[in-house]
């Protein structure tokens, strides 16, 4: 199985998110950067993947230079291949996105043999558009099912289960390969980057792609926080001696 | 024309479907054109819960391929059904379902499309000819909103439930149920469903009126025995921060968040979870929110109904206590 998988290079915020004067980006001056949870699994399910059934693992991310740190952090839980599609520190908009995304998997498909799975998460962490992952795989006449908290691999049929769960049910969903899924957090418990692995990352080699980004019909104007009901706080006091007036709010609610 | 994409539920319209058309009628009003309906599913359902909302024409995608859900097969047919109607935009709930029929459709048509809007209107200024729409968005599951411009022939938008408040419009005597089937010829690039299976509804994170959560502050796997006898005293369910999932403490099922469950219970107990964005978007919806952290500072403090300032380990067995002192 060679499988691809493709990360977004995200601000890590914390309890403020922290916005420029024009507000039209997160100012991450004073902030690290992350891939979101859902892609964690996604590079997790790569490597056991990998791991199983043997071939090949890759990570892709469209974004600037300072990107490559996500991909070495994918290259240290194993995954072998980084591959960086330049841009500058704007983020791309989906359709933008998708297309680079589509241009670099074909220059890499011709090179060796198409990738039996692609992954994305469900959502980028930040933008959150849902949506290029799918036109990844259509553009590449390949099936695509999202939301998806279980891989199944079955490459001696040619084709792979995919579970989701939905609010009153689970679902699963045979596709055949080469075939793409957008994952959810809970699909795996990621793990930790091991020293060695990091070590290799550190030194490993990263292929660059220079896209043409033509830009699509969605453009970002201005981020701004949501309007927030201020709450007034009620202090209920301290340590051990607070359980009493716990209490007392819970019974008044009439859950005791 | 604008077409809204509904789906039914046990009684007429699903919630999301009622408030995607609501934001079309608004959006309709403006732009001084009218509101059609496109289903896949449960057509008589649909129907009779249109007439009130001032929609005529009711178009029922009708294919043995799109009789069950598949992601492909309905995002072709509602391709091809834009195709033959052109409208000038496409509204659907920014559900799960919702979300990925849209980008499919979009995908295949080769259209921009914005999820998760609040908010829908004529972008001021926009271009005779290119009149581009001006919207809100949520990212990162609320923690941010971001205003954007869709500009495209045909703008396919999600709109988020409860983000306008569902009005009867003047309604109409009939609605005209219109047919169209699809070509969906044999398309080997596509997936199949091969089981459904329904999941029994206990006390569930999602639904809980008490959900008694845990982060970093509760230390261990061990330390979640404390969270789970005070949510059974409580008839509550427990909940927890990515701290405790990742480092294995709880299930994922457990955790409250952007990339977990979000929640409205009507009381939140939030133990040693510092209430970080990501955190907050998943349980800021609760009625009440009791903060138990050693950080007076920490946002989920600030941010509170009810705060204690203390450790988790000597607070939380302090109220289990009283509890059991007080009841027996
Ligand atoms: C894209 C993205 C998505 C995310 N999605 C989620 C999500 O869905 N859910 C989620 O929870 N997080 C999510 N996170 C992670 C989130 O940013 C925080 O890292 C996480 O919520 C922190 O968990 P915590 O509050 O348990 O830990 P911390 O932030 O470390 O806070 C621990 C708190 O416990 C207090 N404390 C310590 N010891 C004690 C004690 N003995 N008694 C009382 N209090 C104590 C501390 O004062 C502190 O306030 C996401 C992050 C990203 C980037
Ligand atoms: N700039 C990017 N580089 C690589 N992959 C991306 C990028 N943006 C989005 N993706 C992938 O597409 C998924 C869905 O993104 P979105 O459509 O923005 O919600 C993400 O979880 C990533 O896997």
């Amino acid at each position: 199985m060679d499988v691809l998988v493709c990360v977004k290079r995200v601000p890590a915020t914390g309890g403020t998110i922290p916005l420029t004067a024009d507000g039209r980006d997160v100012d991450t001056r004073s902030l690290g950067f992350t891939i979101g949870p859902h892609e964690e699994c996604a590079v997790e399910e790569a490597a056991r993947i990998v791991e199983r059934f043997g071939g090949s693992a890759a990570v892709l991310t469209v974004g600037p230079p300072q990107a490559d740190e996500q991909l070495r952090y994918a290259m240290s839980i194993g995954l072998q291949q980084g591959v960086r599609v330049t841009t500058g520190e704007e983020e791309t908009d989906p359709e933008a996105t998708a297309a680079a995304i589509v241009d670099a998997v074909r220059t890499l498909e011709s090179e060796t043999r198409p990738f039996d799975l692609i992954l994305f998460g469900n959502e980028s962490a930040d933008a959150g558009n849902c949506q290029v992952g799918i036109r990844v795989a259509h553009a590449l006449a390949r099936p695509a099912v999202g939301g998806i908290k279980g891989i199944e691999p079955q490459p001696e049929h040619g084709t792979v289960r995919l579970r989701r769960e939905l609010p009153d049910g689970i679902e699963v969903y045979a596709a055949p390969l080469p075939a793409v899924a957008a994952v959810r957090e809970g699909l795996n418990l990621p793990r930790y980057p091991a020293v060695t692995g990091r070590l290799r990352a550190k030194r490993a080699h990263i292929r660059t792609i220079e896209p043409e980004l033509v830009p699509g019909g969605l453009r970002k104007v201005r981020l701004r926080p949501p309007a927030e009901a201020a709450r007034e706080t009620v202090v209920l006091g301290h340590g051990a001696a607070a359980a009493g007036p716990v209490v007392d709010m819970l019974a008044e609610l009439g859950m005791v | 024309m604008l077409v809204t994409l509904v789906e039914s539920a046990q009684e007429g319209l699903a919630a999301g479907s009622a408030n995607a058309l609501a934001h079309a009628r608004e959006l309709a009003d403006v732009l001084g054109t009218h509101v059609e309906a496109a289903t896949f599913a449960g057509a008589p359902e649909v129907r009779d819960g249109l007439a009130g909302y001032g929609v005529s024409r009711l178009h029922v995608v009708e294919h043995g391929e799109c009789v069950e859900y598949s992601p492909e097969c309905w995002g072709e047919a509602l391709a091809q059904l834009l195709d033959d109607t052109r409208p000038d935009g496409v509204l659907a709930a920014a559900t799960d379902r919702g979300n990925e029929v849209l980008a499919q459709a979009a995908a295949r048509i080769g259209l921009p499309l914005a999820t998760n809007c609040l908010n829908v209107a004529p972008a001021t200024g926009a271009a005779e000819g290119d009149p581009a729409w001006a919207l809100t968005r949520q990212r990162g599951g609320g923690v941010l909103l971001e205003d954007a411009e869709l500009s495209a022939p045909t703008k396919l938008v999600t709109v988020l439930a409860g983000t306008v408040e569902p009005s009867a419009g003047e309604a109409v005597p009939e609605v005209d149920v219109r047919t169209f089937v699809p070509q969906l010829d044999t398309d080997p690039a596509r997936s199949r469903i091969v089981d459904r299976t329904a999941r029994e509804a206990g006390v569930s994170l999602a639904t809980a009126a008490v959900v008694v959560s845990g982060g970093r502050g509760v230390g261990s796997a061990e330390g979640f025995d404390m969270i789970e006898e005070l949510a059974e005293l409580l008839g509550g369910a427990v909940g927890c921060s990515r701290v405790a999932t990742n480092d294995g403490w709880r299930p994922h099922s457990d955790q409250v968040g952007l990339t977990g469950t979000k929640i409205a219970p009507e009381l939140y107990i939030a133990c040693g979870i510092s209430g970080a964005t990501q955190h907050w978007v998943g349980c800021r919806d609760a009625r009440r929110i009791l903060a138990i952290n050693t950080d007076p500072q920490a946002p989920m403090m600030t941010r509170a109904t009810y705060a204690v300032t203390g450790d988790v380990h000597e607070v939380v067995p302090a109220i289990i206590a009283e509890i059991r002192r007080r009841t027996e």
